[in-house]
């Protein structure tokens, strides 16, 4: 294999209507049709896709593992987030 | 899907053609594995291989003994195109090859769809793969063709160099009901709408060989078929009925 200077792109895979595109890996790709395409064949070979996203992999922003603490510690410590506390009606089904 | 037969029948020869096509063109496709130009391409040729080796497997059970017929035939017993035999060449004469076997391969199995022979369904189902194997070649040349001067070049060079070999694809197949000049004008307007928008020009040479007392479909091939034959059948012939 030689290195290319293809970008690289991020696939979002959504596996069935209704759910919501999730992560399923990277690529790389000249192009977002062909980024696509090769999407396609990557990751929905064994039917687990209705729907693809592809994204330049220098379009997402992500959160630093040196910010870890200020992000995502608080809130170990606030239970009351958590929708924990209420009592359920009898009958009530699905919940 | 059960797989109706065509066992000495009238159909046996097409069944062979078609198969024969898929199987020779998948195992040259299967060639790029570990060689391909980057990871990513190397498994959408290897999709599109196995698209065509469940083709041919399906064609050539309707015939015989998969394994035997593709396994155990000499080269004069197969009936696939020379276009589908060449060499892979660079990646240009792959795509090139591509380009011009999926069109031509898209336009007969939605005629054969349409129809209510014993290749229907299976046509049906190899509809949808094979528009997919189109539109993988189509990109492809456009990008080639439209892109560095190399790249052009080098797109051109294939296109020009496999147009000998496609004039064949229009023989009448014995037994099968499709309108051959209606499939070689849409033939030639894909093709020409595709090239002209990849900044190609269309090749000028003739369709055909300068020697042509026959072709594929009769069961002569071209040099560089017997020894992808060799190594396609080398293991069943040294290991008869071998399995893992």
């Amino acid at each position: 294999m030689t290195t290319t200077d293809w970008p690289l792109w991020e696939v979002f895979v959504r596996s069935r209507r209704g759910l919501s595109h999730t992560h399923a890996g990277s690529l790389h790709a000249p192009d977002a049709e062909l980024a696509l395409r090769n999407a396609r064949d990557l990751y929905t070979r064994r039917g687990e896709g209705v729907s693809i996203w592809v994204v330049p992999s220098s379009a997402i922003t992500a959160s630093s593992p040196d910010e870890k603490d200020p992000f995502f510690e608080p809130t170990a410590d606030k239970p009351y987030r958590h929708p924990t506390f209420y009592e359920i009606p009898e009958g009530v089904q699905h919940l | 899907m059960t797989t109706p037969t065509v066992k000495d029948t009238a159909l046996a020869p097409a069944a062979l053609a078609l198969g024969d096509d898929a199987l020779v063109l998948s195992h040259r496709l299967g060639e790029w594995a570990g060689n391909a130009p980057v990871l990513e391409e190397e498994v959408a040729l290897a999709n599109i291989a196995l698209d065509l080796l469940g083709q041919a497997r399906m064609l050539l059970s309707m015939v015989g003994d998969e394994d035997e017929l593709a396994f155990l035939r000499e080269e004069r017993a197969f009936r696939n195109l020379q276009l589908v035999e060449q060499p892979n060449g660079d990646f240009a004469h792959t795509i090139a090859r591509q380009l011009y076997f999926s069109v031509y391969q898209h336009l007969l199995h939605t005629q054969l769809a349409d129809g209510d022979g014993p290749f229907a369904a299976l046509a049906a189902k190899a509809v949808k793969e094979t528009a997919y194997h189109r539109d993988h070649a189509e990109q492809w040349t456009l990008r080639l063709g439209d892109g560095t001067e190399v790249s052009h070049d080098r797109m051109q060079q294939a296109a020009n160099a496999l147009w000998r070999y496609t004039g064949e694809m229009f023989q009448p197949v014995e037994g099968l009901d499709i309108d051959w000049t209606a499939l070689q004008t849409a033939w030639l307007e894909q093709i020409e709408d595709v090239l002209r928008r990849a900044t190609l020009s269309v090749p000028e040479g003739p369709r055909t060989g300068a020697w042509s007392a026959g072709a594929g479909r009769q069961g002569l091939h071209t040099e560089p078929f017997g020894r992808m034959l060799a190594e396609m059948q080398h293991l069943h012939r040294s290991h008869p009925g071998a399995s893992w």
